[in-house]
């Protein structure tokens, strides 16, 4: 067990490494960073002389292996746009996209599981098929757009939820969070669904398919024949064996909620990490682009490897295999 | 029935809260930028300097007019044509209340010079600045400079003892891992304070009741929140929405809703910036076109072809969707008294056609175009009109749109001038048309220091001897006659394409009135509140 978890940690190691190695040839073609780092009119002389500075002039392996080895020790250079360390301002934005991703997993499980169970009980209901219907337009649309549609139907039109930003977020200690006033729980609700949109449906289509499954086993049709009550049936027995994909499927999406952030983040302008992203590359900020993608695989890495060790606990198969 | 009560009793406290806030006017308002570093030297760019200009001065100010007004400096002479005279404002503070005198602007004038600063340029390198008392600074330069101060509106002068103390000295570069105070704090004369700054989300204002320039009234308001929306559409809804009481820019397709809802409006005007197109004609064979053996666009008919072939007018018109104006000159016409002398080609695709035969390729040839596509309003869409309207005169043009940052890695010194047909946009930082001669038409070739974004290679020497004229010419009106000569010469050379002067589009709430400048720089103390 224990050698199985160290080798699966060196293989997480080396996928991040490769992660960064991949992120630094792509930033070769993303432009030079010293054009969006000075005025137009300032001399030539003078953006060689920064880039010196910033080691642009390096080899790529050099440039490597130096942002590998500083990372290592926590130290992830500074902005080239904020003038400022780029964990602190990572620090300062990655709770705001880990409460969006938090709040719309809850959305996402909270509306799917109800929907897919009904859609899959009363499959030819009029709500069923509405259900089904929306959730084709939540797979369907992209997500900038159901955005940008919900904007202009509570913002704008009905002015009953506010069309950007986090609200007030009070700070708790390093944490800053949006959840505890008026103002920060109304501006999440917007995000929050669409960017959980697609996960709902996700998830309400699963549910519905596993339990149509389960619902033709033999053991429901025993449950039935014992006289059990409908609901025991339907939701101590049948809802419980749909679960375990269920489960499995939301913890590994939790990591591409934050991944697809990026999108949702730009079209609110909620201040995390994705938005992050998106203006460091717009500007050619490779230490922030660096960081955050050095994150993402760290995201990924983290939880396939509790995913990992998790199945290894529940599956005694794999631990054979192991060993 | 008693938690009711008493939870009553605390909704009309807090709405009593709410009023008292109520009273103090806030503004609000969104760009698509945001506030990097506060340093007033380490960028030198529109937003960022034109937001700080808020919080520090200058010793001069521009009106909503372009003007140069007084600002730290009370008034300033000529003494001789090498010696100039400032008299500095008495009795102004710093924020943290230490007395502006002309120690500061000394050392303003040495920092703003020195290494890492991205705004040497504001100050000619030899000139010497000389505090005479506590309230007069000399200038002594090395040869006359008529524009000295047409930058100084942007060059903020910063407290000498508190940038001393608290370690700021060195302006904060890029390449620097150690964050200094005056990247992230701001101490200015001016009349706002800088409350908290979140990087890259939003910075809040307050008011410094103090500031000379309101002579003993209350400020306009009390406080200004800036927050960055890059999305186009949301930007706008936030306006719509009343969330905010400016955002800018507005997308020229939104300009009509903006207009057509009661509670806001749209605010246009043209803008400084000329956007143009340049072509390359110091390469003897085009990089990225069919003709292998020559450059065509050496040839002063090809560029008169290029020139007739384009509907300026149509794409101001369908484009813009009248958000621009067409334009002659490269620099905009309220910066140059003599510039109604000047006028665009003709239209003209048939006159093209006869030019291009004229000139060897009569059935016209293939050229590339490199195109930012989210630097300047619709500049991918001007390129594709570009393309579609050459098409008619046999010139087969391919668009390249790329995002700024890799076209302008490519098309500038540092991408060795990699084009042969670009869309660039320019504002002369100096309001004034040396800039335009010398960093556009100057010759590349006499040494590195010139020309350094004549990206097409333009050379006419004596454009650039007309140039060293106006540099030092002191008299007004004979320095326009020169400039009016040089730009004979560069219209008649056809050394660029001028396409127009792009506009400025702002959504404002009808509760607020603010100033537009055409240099696109928002000053908070000229906001007033509707009644």
């Amino acid at each position: 067990m224990i050698a199985f978890v160290i080798r699966r940690i060196i293989q997480s190691i080396i996928v991040i490494m490769v992660v960064g190695l991949v992120a630094f040839v792509m930033f070769r073609f993303v432009g030079d960073p010293v054009n969006q780092m000075v005025g137009l009119e300032t001399s030539i002389a003078d953006r060689e002389l920064l880039r010196e500075q910033l080691g642009l002039n390096q080899p790529l392996i050099v440039q490597y292996w130096h942002f590998i080895s500083n990372a290592a020790q926590g130290d992830f250079g500074t902005s080239y746009q904020y003038r400022r360390p780029v964990s602190e301002i990572l620090g300062e934005r990655l709770p705001a996209t880990l409460e969006l991703a938090l709040v719309s997993a809850i959305f996402a499980i909270a509306a799917g599981i109800p929907m897919g169970v009904y859609t899959a009980l009363y499959r030819d209901s009029v709500l069923s098929n509405i259900f089904l219907t929306v959730s084709l337009i939540g797979i369907s649309l992209p997500s900038f757009l159901v955005g940008i549609l919900l904007i202009f139907i509570f913002s704008v039109h009905l002015q009953w939820l506010p069309s950007f930003g986090r609200g007030e977020v009070v700070d708790l200690g390093w944490w800053s969070t949006g959840l505890l006033t008026a103002t920060g729980l109304k501006a999440i609700i917007l995000p929050a669904i669409t960017l959980g949109l697609f996960q709902m449906t996700l998830i309400m289509r699963l549910v519905r398919s596993e339990m149509m499954e389960v619902l033709r086993t033999d053991f429901v049709k025993f449950a039935k024949a014992r006289g059990l009550k409908t609901r025991v049936v339907h939701f101590g027995h049948a809802l419980k064996n749909t679960m375990i994909p269920v489960i499995t499927i939301t913890g590994l999406q939790f990591g591409s909620i934050i991944a697809f952030a990026i999108i949702t983040e730009t079209v609110f302008q909620w201040p995390g990490s994705g938005l992050l992203f998106l203006q460091a590359v717009q500007n050619v900020d490779v230490p922030i682009m660096a960081a955050y993608l050095l994150m993402i695989a760290f995201l990924f890495v983290l939880i396939n490897l509790i995913v990992d060790v998790l199945y290894v606990v529940v599956d005694p198969r794999i631990r054979l295999e192991g060993s | 029935m008693n938690t009711i009560k008493l939870m009553l009793s605390a909704t009309a406290l807090t709405s009593v809260v709410a009023s008292a806030v109520a009273a103090e006017t806030t503004f609000r308002y969104g760009f698509q930028g945001s506030l990097g570093s506060l340093d007033p030297y380490s960028l030198s760019e529109t937003f960022t300097l034109g937001t700080l200009t808020n919080v520090y001065e200058g010793l001069t100010r521009r009106d909503e007019n372009l003007q140069i007004q007084p600002g730290l400096a009370e008034s300033w002479e000529i003494i001789e044509p090498t010696r100039w005279r400032f008299n500095l404002r008495q009795g102004v503070k710093f924020h943290n209340g230490n007395d502006f005198t002309a120690a500061d602007v000394v050392f303003s004038a040495n920092r703003v010079r020195s290494e890492g600063s991205d705004l040497k340029a504001r100050i000619p390198t030899d000139a010497e600045f000389i505090a005479v008392d506590d309230h007069t600074v000399d200038v002594v330069l090395s040869s006359a400079n008529p524009i000295l101060h047409s930058e100084w509106h942007t060059w903020m002068i910063v407290d000498q003892e508190w940038t001393v103390t608290t370690d700021s000295v060195q302006v904060t570069t890029a390449a620097d891992t150690s964050v200094t105070t005056i990247s992230q704090e701001t101490n200015g004369t001016g009349p706002f304070m800088i409350a908290e700054h979140t990087t890259g989300v939003e910075t809040n204002f307050t008011a410094n009741a103090g500031w000379w320039g309101w002579n003993g009234k209350a400020p306009n308001v009390d406080r200004v929140e800036f927050k960055t929306i890059a999305a186009d559409a949301t930007r706008v809804a936030a306006l719509l929405s009343g969330e905010m009481d400016l955002v800018y820019p507005v997308p020229p397709q939104d300009i009509g809703r903006v207009e057509s809802n009661a509670a806001t409006s749209a605010l246009v005007g043209p803008e400084l910036r000329t956007i143009f197109l340049g072509m390359d004609q110091a390469r003897d064979v085009l990089t990225y076109s069919n003709v292998t053996d020559a450059n065509p666009l050496q040839d002063v008919r090809v560029r008169q072809a290029f020139y007739h072939a384009i509907d300026a007018v149509a794409i101001s018109a369908r484009i813009m969707r009248g958000q621009a104006t067409p334009s002659a000159l490269m620099l905009a016409p309220s910066l140059f008294s003599g510039s109604g002398a000047f006028e665009r080609l003709a239209y003209d695709p048939e006159l093209s056609k006869q030019l291009l035969a004229d000139a060897g390729y009569p059935d016209g040839f293939e050229i590339q175009l490199d195109c930012p596509n989210d630097r300047y309003v619709n500049d991918e869409a001007i390129c594709q009109a570009v393309a579609a309207m050459m098409a008619r005169a046999g010139i087969t043009v391919n668009v390249n749109a790329q995002p700024k940052a890799q076209f302008f890695a490519r098309v500038l010194a540092a991408g060795g001038y990699d084009t042969s047909f670009y869309l660039l946009g320019w504002s002369p930082s100096s309001f004034d048309s040396w800039n335009v001669l010398t960093q556009l038409h100057g010759c590349r070739t006499q040494n590195e220091g010139t020309g350094p974004f004549n990206i097409g290679g333009y050379c006419n020497l004596k454009v650039d001897e007309l140039a060293a004229q106006v540099l030092v010419e002191n008299d007004a009106a004979k320095r326009d006659e020169l400039i009016a000569q040089a730009y004979k010469m560069t219209t008649d050379d056809v050394a660029y394409l001028p396409l127009h002067q792009q506009g400025l589009a702002w959504g404002v709430s009808e509760k607020f009135s603010v100033a537009q400048r055409a240099d696109n720089i928002f000053r908070f103390s000229l906001i007033t509140a509707a009644k």
